[in-house]
């Protein structure tokens, strides 16, 4: 608890120095964000020094944590012209959905943004309008039991095809001893955007493209995305549970931070709660880069992240819009390093000394960073949801044994054509 | 006043006329009010259904007739391309379940609530208790349930599977909401504990209607208690347990919220409300979504006209004065 007030005052400075008004009326800035971990608390820590600066108070609208589901219910929102929520919390995807029911924040944030990363800017970018302003990106990696591997002398895999040797060879291990709860991999296999992430990072990994391409050209259908397929088909059942098709990110972390799995794929929020005091799996983990697999040489992780922008139906626009710039700024976005260990968008703090010692992934996460791919959002525009949703159905019908990879893959390259017409 | 004393004829006619006129004004609030909350939706609805709107752009949709619905293009090769809902294997697919899940949940429903309600009807200590009880699975929202029944039913930690697995019912834990096998029935399983209580509070209450000197007479008469439920029980209550199917089954076809919640993306459990929805907000083809919406209406609304005429359900009262 120290930690944060001490930090408070570095921002008041930073406020009271900032370009922000000080209104005499103190407003109720409403944001809503989908909730993973113990997200609640931590939005309470990361806001109080922009309160007590400002006067005005923050509100949390806790949603729910899948993206599909948020993005329902703000689009229903947003249609309606609600006043009520003034910021949304946007995934990276959403720019181009939403960009009209947004304001444009170039202006206001044009100098801010120069500290972040530019890539990441460009993607919350449409045409000349800046939708949303980063507070955080997300990119998924490898979780290992380091403990486990090293008793049964397994070393941490760099395939896919290692990794599924080493799980099953661990698993059986584990269960002749007894342990038999324990499973090899846990990942989101649920239908749902969840799934579009994971398997764009199969597919793109085993070099079979990622869905369609910048340039609008729809790649899905070739011989290395079904080789990835087929591999991860082998996996339901096996190495990992069965159940494992409906899981998505907190069903996977509850699995291993129990103990019960030797591999997890999961965003870098895991990894702050994996070290808890209340977590089975406390310092007996490490995290590397996502495997490769068919023999392609560099891995990939899908791009996360998350936004905040400001609705156009906001009627508290001046505390709103000063709340949007301080969950971007570097003070706020390193407390939230520090306390939910989520990843800056600001390049300067992956040099910071407080974040290297006190959640040590964040700089080395940086590597996981380069190997980044974007979902196509930006060439497939307005289409995106339908585009995702065709590809984690066939995905996900492939997992539970409905068609093989090459057909369900094939008709998806139809049905993806018929969707783009002439054009996007 | 002077005036000529009306015949009884014509003050009775005044009257009623008068009476008529009061009736307008006392209905009119619930008239305008229906009007508002379901006619005018509905009518919109079905208007969207006929042109290009998306959400972001509610009103500006040009009418473009039939095309949601049904539409074909020649292409230059000479083959014909059929689009349009009623040519989408997702919506029939869709349909499929939704038929298949009303059947066999209201028939599972109704016999489950029928018993039961037999159960409450006979006089045991600490009745009234029962009678409330029984009612709490229809009384907790269908969202608290559904997530409730998402945990129990979970591979990994779910209680379900910890209680199938001590009694070596079964060998390995079954992932019930993600497999496609098993995903209808864990669906069915929930609607089904959840709607039973509400069957049997509309059977009870056609139970109570029964004048008790019947069974009296059969027990006089010595006839079996199973010859008792068929010939004098059953016929007797089979009024109030259409209107009971009727309530039912217009719930389950336009089953949303629990199939939403415990099986959100699943081909095997996507209802038609679940896809409407998905094609008016995920997809923003707001269009397309409303003219599945005014087939899931046209659907329902032929279902229950079939089974109102087959069924020769007696809705106005008239036949039982």
């Amino acid at each position: 608890m120290t930690k944060p007030m001490h930090h408070a005052r570095h921002i008041c400075a930073a406020l009271a120095l900032g370009a922000m008004a000080q209104t005499a009326t103190a407003d109720e800035v409403t944001l809503a964000s989908g909730i993973t971990g113990n997200a609640v608390e931590n939005f309470k820590l990361i806001v109080a020094p922009w309160e007590k600066a400002t006067g005005h108070t923050a509100t949390l609208v806790p949603m729910p944590s899948s993206t599909t589901d948020q993005f329902g219910q703000y689009r229903l929102w947003l249609a309606a012209g609600n006043a009520d929520i003034d910021l949304y919390q946007t995934d990276v995807i959403w720019a181009p959905q939403l960009a009209d029911q947004f304001v444009d924040l170039s202006e206001p944030a044009g100098e801010l943004m120069k500290s972040h990363f530019p890539s990441i800017v460009e993607s919350q970018t449409v045409g000349d309008k800046l939708v949303a302003l980063p507070i955080y990106t997300d990119a998924p990696a490898l979780y290992y039991r380091t403990d486990l591997l090293e008793k049964h002398g397994a070393s941490v895999p760099t395939t896919w095809e290692e990794l599924t040797k080493t799980a099953q060879m661990v698993q059986d291990a584990e269960r002749a001893e007894g342990n038999d709860d324990l499973w090899g991999f846990v990942w989101q296999g649920n239908a749902y955007e969840g799934l579009t992430c994971n398997a764009l990072e199969w597919v793109k990994s085993f070099g079979g493209g990622q869905i369609v391409e910048p340039n609008g050209d729809i790649s899905i259908n070739n011989a290395n995305a079904v080789k990835a397929l087929e591999l991860v088909s082998q996996w339901p059942g096996t190495i990992s549970p069965d159940g494992v098709l409906a899981y998505q990110e907190e069903e996977a972390r509850g699995v291993w931070q129990t103990g019960n799995a030797v591999f997890m794929r999961n965003w870098p929020y895991a990894y702050r709660l994996g070290s808890g005091d209340d977590s089975a799996v406390k310092g007996k983990f490490g995290v590397t880069t996502l495997p490769t697999g068919g023999g392609h040489d560099t891995s990939a992780a899908t791009l996360g992240g998350w936004n905040i922008a400001l609705s156009k139906y906001s009627e508290n626009q001046d505390a709103a819009l000063s709340l949007a710039m301080y969950l971007a700024s570097p003070e706020a976005q390193k407390l939230r390093a520090l306390n939910s260990g989520n990843l800056p968008t600001v390049v300067s703090l992956y040099e910071d000394a407080d974040i290297a010692r006190e959640v040590p992934i964040i700089p080395q996460w940086k590597d996981v960073f380069l190997q980044a791919v974007p979902r196509p959002s930006a060439p497939t525009k307005g289409n995106y949801n339908e585009v995702s949703n065709k590809f984690w159905s066939a995905v996900h019908n492939t997992l539970s044994g409905d068609g093989t990879a090459a057909e369900n893959l094939e008709v998806l390259e139809l049905d993806l054509t018929d969707l783009k017409g002439s054009d996007w | 006043m002077p005036s000529s004393p009306p015949t009884s004829m014509s003050s009775r006619h005044s009257l009623s006329a008068q009476r008529r006129c009061a009736a307008m004004w006392f209905l009119a609030p619930m008239l305008i009010a229906l009007f508002c909350v379901a006619a005018w939706p509905l009518l919109r609805t079905i208007y969207f259904s006929s042109t290009n709107t998306t959400l972001t752009s509610l009103y500006d949709g040009k009418w473009i007739g039939f095309d949601n619905y049904l539409s074909y293009r020649k292409l230059s090769s000479g083959r014909v391309i059929w689009r349009g809902t009623l040519a989408d294997p997702a919506w029939w697919n869709a349909v499929w379940n939704t038929v298949r899940f009303s059947v066999v949940s209201v028939a599972l429903e109704t016999v489950l609530g029928l018993i039961v309600a037999l159960v409450l009807h006979q006089n045991f200590k600490g009745r009234g208790w029962v009678r409330a009880a029984v009612l709490i699975p229809w009384a907790i929202p269908t969202i608290v349930s559904a997530r409730m029944w998402g945990w129990m039913l979970n591979d990994q930690f779910g209680i379900i599977n910890d209680i199938l697995l001590n009694l070596g019912l079964i060998e390995t834990k079954i992932a019930w909401t993600a497999n496609i096998e098993t995903a209808m029935l864990a669906v069915l399983a929930v609607d089904v504990w959840k709607t039973t209580p509400f069957m049997a509070l509309l059977c009870l209450a056609g139970l109570q209607m029964i004048p008790k000197d019947v069974y009296e007479a059969a027990k006089v008469d010595g006839i079996h208690p199973i010859r008792v439920f068929f010939k004098v029980t059953l016929p007797l209550i089979r009024p109030a347990l259409m209107v009971a199917v009727i309530f039912r089954m217009l719930d389950a076809l336009r089953i949303f919220d629990l199939i939403y919640v415990l099986t959100p993306n699943s081909k095997a459990t996507k209802t038609m409300s679940v896809i409407a929805r998905e094609n008016l907000i995920d997809f923003d083809k707001f269009a397309y979504g409303s003219a599945q919406s005014t087939l899931l209406f046209a659907l329902i609304a032929i279902f229950v006209s079939a089974y109102i005429w087959l069924g020769k359900v007696d809705l106005s009262g008239e036949h039982s004065k």
